[in-house]
């Protein structure tokens, strides 16, 4: 039926509605919080990395200032003349060791590139001449000299610091080789995690120290290249299918960059988590909303289906209820227009027959014809005189008699009249009272027409064997007493369901029913401000309810 | 039987004749009227025993002349005579004073049967005034 579809894409409509107005709202929150939040996790992580990258830059800076400060005291403190003599500087470099083990070796380098005096574990570099070692030229100018690693004559990597010295006339150099595991150390300090890695760079993007993963000292790193960087960077770049942030930063001392790598799958787990226990707790309110949203609305479709079918009834009796006062008007009208005329030919007929009995009929064929056709039309002025009459009643709106009644023993009493006629034709008249059913005021001959009425049309719906079930019972909701009349008859057709209550509407053969019957019992009912439905189902039977007022 | 005076009151002139023809031939002295004035004039100067009144009536209507009859003649019974949708209109009769009502069309043996038990409430009432009278 279309009502249904009605009802169906209505529901569909509110569920949708409701349930975007609810997650809608809910996506937009949950997205803005998920960006709000990485983004300044984020944040928060490259700030780390900042800091970190920067203290180690620190660290960096002051190791080897000390060392440049410690050595450039020596140097100018020191007679050169003492320092070539190795006993007395293996004793200068003994003293520099006991507070770390910064240095791997010491020597003194001429100005002409001989390495004068040596302490380490090196000897072979005694009496090498650096003359022409790249870095000799610029050390002796500047005063001032670090190396980047190098592997030269000893060819192991490693640092060294230059410091020259003019005593007297004559220039001297002191060199001393730095341990690089202690620089290795400050930058290890800087791998982070499980996949966290930090290395140096010189400016030729040359590794300084070992990175953790792939990579060795004095080769190019597998990363960008950061040896431009002149300041610190903070990047996010994909290598390789994977994301890696990086910090760098330039270290003037050395002229090296320190590259920090960190993973952001690691350093992003807290927030990787939260993304899933959110995904998870979102999943969840999802579903709850969608089940709630469902069952709100199927809560509103069911309260909306009983307010329409609820009006659906009360129109439907309202609709009854006007119907039956229009045609009680016209059959009352009809009635009283039929009377008179039927009046004039009932008396004129009366007459006719008045003066024939005084005729000698007997002898005369012709009058004897007369006298029956005379009986005839008075015979059938009274049945239409009952047929006016019934009209007549089922229009009447008597003022009804208010009586104190026990329905249960009014209907009992009614059942008397009809015992016989059912006991002849094996129907059950079975019972099924409310002992506890209240008394109620009511006009007790008009209902019991009614009850007459309605018990007789179930007897004659079942016709023969079969059940008539009249029970009665109290319904406090409504506070009114209800009649049952049920049979076990052929039920009702849904077309006549909405006529059964009209005036001459009748299923029995012609000339055995009225159709005032129910019409009349309609009447009453309403008038005694009851009312009267009727249920049935075909092959069933039909049962009709009296509910009155209690 | 031979000395009921009845009144028929009906605007239906065809219904008025005929039974005032059927009842005069059973022995009533009846008499028709058209309507409540001529009612009215006719039991000014005759004695009737009882009046069948028809409910609805061009003019005065019967209740009316009900009224005036008990007003006037109170021991003149008065059979009401309704073919109206009037069971209100009869009873509302009776509550005037009217011995009984007849629904039209009516069989005659109803009505005849109505017009005795009538008469003899009048000669009772009769018969209690005369005892009164006499005492």
């Amino acid at each position: 039926m279309s009502a249904t579809t009605d009802y169906q894409a209505l529901h569909w409509r509110l569920f949708t509605s409701f349930l975007s107005f609810s997650l809608v709202p809910l996506f937009v929150l949950g997205f803005f919080l998920y960006t709000q939040f990485s983004v300044s996790y984020k944040e928060k992580v490259l700030d780390g990395m900042r800091t970190l990258v920067e203290n180690r830059k620190s660290a960096i800076e002051l190791f080897f200032e000390e060392r440049v400060s410690q050595l450039s005291t020596l140097a100018h403190s020191l007679e050169y003349e003492n320092l070539i003599h190795e006993q007395y500087l293996l004793q200068v470099f003994n003293v520099m060791q006991t507070r770390s083990k910064s240095y791997i070796d010491i020597g003194i380098i001429d100005q002409n590139g001989n390495h004068v005096a040596y302490v380490g574990p090196h000897p072979e570099l005694r009496g090498v001449n650096y003359k022409n070692e790249e870095w000799f030229m610029p050390a002796m100018s500047s005063g001032l000299y670090i190396s980047d690693v190098f592997r030269g004559f000893r060819w192991i990597p490693h640092v060294i610091i230059a410091v020259t010295v003019r005593q007297q006339d004559k220039s001297f150099m002191l060199r001393a080789t730095i341990n690089l595991d202690i620089i290795e150390n400050i930058v290890r300090s800087a791998q982070v995690g499980r996949y966290g890695d930090a290395y140096l760079i010189n400016r030729n993007n040359i590794l300084q120290t070992n990175p953790r993963f792939s990579g060795a000292i004095l080769e190019q790193p597998a990363g960008p290249d950061f040896s431009r960087t002149s300041t610190t960077r903070l990047e996010e770049i994909s290598l390789k299918e994977k994301r890696a942030f990086f910090a760098a930063t330039y270290i003037p001392t050395t002229h090296w960059v320190l590259v920090i790598i960190e993973d952001p799958q690691e350093q992003l787990s807290p927030l990787l988590r939260a993304r899933d226990w959110g995904g998870i707790l979102f999943v969840l309110a999802v579903v709850m909303i969608t089940l709630g949203t469902y069952m709100i609305t199927r809560a509103i479709m069911t309260k909306l289906k009983r307010i329409a079918r609820e009006k659906a009834v009360s129109d439907d009796m309202v609709f009854q209820s006007n119907k039956m006062a229009a045609l009680g008007k016209m059959a009352a009208g009809i009635a009283h227009e039929i009377n008179n005329p039927l009046a004039v030919i009932g008396e004129k007929a009366g007459w006719v027959k008045d003066l024939l009995h005084k005729e000698n009929i007997q002898d005369n064929p012709n009058l004897k014809e007369c006298d029956d056709a005379v009986t005839k039309i008075e015979y059938h002025v009274d049945r239409a005189r009952k047929v006016t009459h019934r009209l007549l009643g089922f229009a009447r709106r008597m003022e009804p008699i208010r009586e104190v009644i026990d329905i249960n023993k009014l209907l009992k009493d009614t059942m008397v009249f009809l015992e016989n006629e059912a006991h002849f034709r094996d129907i059950g008249l079975v019972t099924d009272f409310d002992a506890q059913l209240p008394t109620i005021t009511s006009d007790a001959s008009q209902l019991q027409q009614v009850f007459l009425n309605i018990i007789n049309n179930a007897v004659d719906a079942v016709d023969h064997d079969g059940e008539v079930t009249i029970s009665t019972r109290f319904d406090d909701h409504a506070n009114e007493i209800q009649v049952l009349v049920h049979d076990t008859g052929p039920g009702i057709r849904q077309e006549n369901l909405d006529k059964i209550f009209d005036p001459f509407f009748t299923t029995k053969d012609p000339g055995k029913g009225t159709g005032l019957g129910l019409s009349i019992s309609y009447q009453i009912v309403e008038s005694l401000g009851g009312k009267i439905c009727v249920t049935s189902e075909i092959g069933k039977g039909s049962t009709f309810t009296i509910s009155l007022p209690v | 039987m031979s000395d009921i005076r009845v009144l028929i009151v009906d605007d239906e002139v065809d219904f008025l004749e005929t039974i005032v023809k059927r009842l005069q031939d059973r022995g009533f002295i009846a008499k028709g009227a058209e309507n409540g004035e001529q009612a009215l004039d006719y039991l000014q100067h005759n004695t009737v025993d009882t009046v069948i009144l028809d409910v609805k009536m061009p003019g005065m209507d019967g209740l009316q002349v009900l009224q005036t009859i008990k007003l006037r003649w109170p021991l003149v019974e008065v059979i009401m005579l309704t073919g109206h949708a009037s069971v209100e209109s009869g009873i509302q009769g009776m509550q005037l004073g009217a011995f009984d009502y007849v629904m039209k069309p009516a069989r005659l043996d109803d009505l005849l049967q109505k017009i005795r038990q009538a008469v003899e409430r009048k000669k009772l009432q009769e018969e209690k005034i005369h005892r009164a009278q006499n005492q």
